[in-house]
């Protein structure tokens, strides 16, 4: 009789147990590339679309797909679900989808590091142009060039002519090989012609945060991680990498204005579809991309992170095609010139 | 008396009743993730995010931080009862705490566990709430010099947590070290150890080594010989602590609570060596040495309190200064920026309702979680009547789909069967898993630290002695290893290192 409640009990336990397991197991998972075919785009969407995050859940590039998502998944009628695919600077994710099942309900959100990885990485098992549809550009978040707050230059005039002066002194701080920190740091060396020492970190995270601790001298980073620092004072910033200014930052110039016009990067979002997704689905796609740029939530709380969605000419296959391939030679450049290599 | 306003302003923001059921929910959820094996918190607050994207941001703040201090208490119970720790602080709890339940008192672990984890858990949000400011700048005075010598501190001194010869630790620590070297070198971008598979370029996961070494490999060994899991069925005794263990637990509990609040604050990977120092401080100082690693209750309470206390100071950079302490915290930095509230030093003074709640909410959430646990003691024991033939597979099934679930790569449970047959060797060659799991965690910390430090500096070793708080380090590390190398105490040494009991 004991014997038979305990081991009721313990039924009921695992049952519990295991429900909670499988519910959280499956909210993230909505089948990579685990769709049967669908005829070409007519009834599209007939199931979830998985759109893939190369990067961890709640960092700057997630917190964008999310953001679109929701209006997108209205627009198309059907349901989205982000999946984070992470690892090796976003090329495990990448690769994931360049192979799934071309139908349309595997997509990928990558930013400025697809047009870096072919220089970053050998044996990429993909090709950012070749292995891939372009969907739509989405948004293009600016840069911040940053220092400890007791760091001697006080303008961007004054940070070039010290870090020449001084390039055996100076130490630039990055989140890691292929971060845009580290990208922006490499656009600065050769905008000034000047060779600093690089110090790598596992993320913004800690980089920031040996930054505000006075650790390290300076760095370049997105306005999404930095503009809180900067406004608390924490953290002194020289310029920031846009043609324009941006509104958060109200007094903060441009790269341009402080005169080092070559140094312009934004660490700019695309979405992609695997290689031979029908036409149609890759045009619905995009529209519903652009109709999801255009909803008042998503201006807003782009706002908020300090960036802004990509006007509408821009969500298109062809203005994304463009970019990426623009970028793709410019970063090869940068990159070859530096000398860095990611593997 | 502006630290009662401010008190008085976090618990009106707390107490409203959707912070306390988001509360509620928060530290269940936590728990639940926490028992668990493989879910860990990053992945459920992960997942939840987006979920939360509609509440308040406070009400999201406080459902997210209670899941991850309420994974911390959750994460003990399945270390104690089936020897499957979820995170490193809980493969030390794992330690004792299984031994314990192997002898009929996994009640008494539990409960000690519990309430370790309430105390430090009340000690360390009075803290959070009377310095959090002034921790935080203090905080900041570590950089990788002294993080380097922190974490080599650390690795000495743990060497306590071996029960087998000190050759048979070290090597398993060189091992674990070795480990984690593999995958993607940070400063050089180049792919260690990863024989050209991409993902293993982010290295392995630390929940797959442990579900592997501990969970796995103890199945395995259970499976051997059928007498042992039976052996513990019927033998449950007392269900609660007896007045001794009450007496012995207060102790490590209150040294614990200070440990791990210290270390807590440290962003750069104090909370990580909280629950193994506080293992190692206990073992130093008591007088039951013999009996730490064959079921101490203080090698429960003292690394419990301590993990506990350095989760929830660990919140105190992230809150005063914007600064994410891990990977849970930079989520939460994710959460705060989804409600348009700029994380850094302004949250303070810019949303002291945010601020003050979510502090106030620390503690309700502990109130919440003792009363959430203790019932549940007496249910989790009785888990140990599952018939072993049905609870094995489970664990298995759970461990690998929770496992999976982190990063949606396949290789990490691969790596479990690796883990689970390398364990089983280990055990057969009477080596342990701790050590190993040690080095696994503080070998990569120890190397980041060392080599950022020396780039910083151009190659001068000579600022680990000219930095002051890295000096001190160095020379307690020292002297933790004279202590142990002086042969006059090499007799209380053997005790230390008893030989296979």
């Amino acid at each position: 009789m004991k014997t038979f409640r305990t081991y009721r009990t313990a039924t009921r336990m695992i049952t519990a147990i295991g429900v909670v397991t499988l519910v959280a197991a499956c909210s993230g998972n909505g089948g990579t590339g685990g769709g049967t075919t669908a005829a070409a785009g007519a009834g599209y969407p007939e199931q979830n679309i998985t759109i893939v995050v190369p990067f961890s859940a709640g960092g700057p590039t997630d917190t964008v797909t999310r953001l679109i998502a929701t209006p997108m998944a209205a627009k198309l009628g059907g349901k989205i679900v982000v999946q984070n695919v992470e690892g090796a600077g976003g090329t495990v994710g990448a690769g994931e989808v360049s192979r799934a099942e071309a139908d349309g309900y595997t997509v990928l959100m990558h930013h400025i590091g697809m047009s870096t990885a072919p220089a970053l990485y050998q044996n990429l098992g993909y090709q950012p142009v070749e292995s891939f549809e372009t969907i739509g550009l989405v948004t293009e978040v600016p840069m911040t060039i940053v220092a400890r707050k007791d760091f001697e230059p006080k303008t961007l005039q004054e940070l070039v002519t010290y870090v020449k002066a001084n390039s055996g002194k100076v130490t630039l701080a990055n989140a890691g090989i292929g971060a845009a920190s580290h990208l922006c740091g490499l656009l600065f060396q050769s905008a000034t012609g000047v060779k600093l020492q690089e110090v790598p970190y596992e993320g913004t995270g800690p980089a920031l945060t040996d930054l505000v601790g006075g650790q390290v001298d300076f760095m370049c980073d997105q306005t999404t991680n930095t503009s809180g620092q900067i406004t608390a004072g924490e953290v002194k910033a020289y310029a920031v990498t846009t043609p324009e200014r941006v509104k958060s930052l109200p007094d903060l110039p441009t790269t341009t204005e402080g005169g080092l016009p070559d140094l312009k990067v934004s660490v700019w979002h695309g979405l992609y579809a695997p290689k031979g997704t029908p036409k149609e689905v890759v045009q619905k796609l995009s529209e519903a991309l652009q109709a999801a740029l255009v909803d008042q939530k998503v201006i807003d709380q782009m706002a908020k992170l300090g960036t802004a969605p990509v006007p509408a000419a821009d969500a298109t296959p062809q203005a994304h095609l463009t970019k990426l391939q623009e970028q793709l030679g410019t970063w090869a450049k940068v990159i070859a010139d530096a000398g860095v290599k990611a593997s | 008396m502006e630290l009662l306003d401010n008190l008085a302003l976090g618990f009106s923001t707390a107490l409203l009743v959707q912070n306390v059921l988001y509360c509620f929910v928060g530290v269940l959820l936590g728990t639940a993730v926490g028992v668990l094996p493989g879910i860990g918190p990053t992945a459920t607050v992960a997942m939840l995010l987006p979920i939360t994207f509609s509440f308040e941001p406070v009400t999201a703040l406080i459902m997210l931080a209670g899941i991850y201090y309420g994974a911390q208490y959750g994460g003990s119970t399945t270390a104690i009862l089936i020897n499957l720790p979820g995170e490193s602080s809980a493969a030390v709890t794992a330690l004792d705490g299984h031994e314990m339940a192997r002898q009929g008192r996994a009640g008494a672990a539990l409960a000690a566990a519990a309430v370790g984890s309430f105390i430090a858990g009340t000690i360390a949000t009075v803290a959070l709430a009377v310095a959090a400011p002034p921790l935080a700048r203090v905080a900041l005075q570590f950089g990788p010099a002294e993080y380097f010598a922190l974490v080599l501190l650390g690795l000495i001194v743990s060497i306590a947590l071996a029960r087998g010869t000190a050759l048979k630790a070290l090597a398993m620590i060189a091992l674990g070290v070795l480990l984690g070297t593999v995958g993607q070198d940070i400063y050089t971008g180049t792919p260690r150890f990863v024989f050209d598979q991409r993902e293993l370029y982010g290295g392995i996961d630390f929940v797959s080594v442990a579900v592997g070494m501990f969970g796995l490999a103890e199945i395995l060994r259970n499976l051997e010989n059928e007498q042992t899991r039976t052996a513990v069925i019927g033998r449950v005794k007392n269900l609660w602590p007896t007045r001794e263990d009450r007496r012995r637990i207060v102790g490590p509990i209150l040294r614990g609570t200070g440990l791990g609040a210290a270390l807590g604050v440290l962003p750069g990977g104090g909370h990580v060596l909280a629950s193994f120092t506080s293992y190692a401080v206990e073992k130093r100082i008591s007088k039951r040495r013999e009996e730490f690693g064959s079921g101490a209750i203080e090698g429960v309470a003292g690394p419990e309190s301590a993990n506990n206390a350095a989760a929830q100071t660990s919140f105190i950079p992230l809150l005063t200064l914007g600064l994410p302490a891990h990977p849970v915290m930079a989520l939460m930095v994710g959460a705060f920026i989804v409600h348009g509230i700029t994380p850094g030093p302004n949250v303070i003074t810019d949303e002291p309702a945010l601020f003050w709640g979510l502090i106030a909410s620390m503690w309700i959430g502990n109130v919440l979680l003792v009363l959430l646990n203790l019932p549940l003691i007496g249910i989790w024991v009785r888990m140990l009547h599952i018939p072993y033939q049905v609870l094995f597979p489970m664990i298995i099934l759970f461990a690998s789909i929770g496992t999976y679930s982190l990063g949606f790569n396949a290789y990490d449970v691969y790596a479990i069967v690796f883990f689970g047959l390398l364990g089983y060797v280990l055990i057969k060659c009477g080596c342990e898993p701790a050590p190993l799991l040690l080095g696994f965690v503080l070998g990569p910390l120890l190397e980041e630290n060392l080599r950022r430090a020396l780039i910083i500096s151009r190659g001068d070793a000579s600022v680990f002695l000219t930095r002051p708080i890295s000096a001190v380090l160095l020379a307690l590390t020292v002297a933790a290893l004279v202590v142990a190398v002086l042969p006059a105490i090499r007799r209380r040494r053997e005790v230390v290192f008893t030989e296979e009991e």
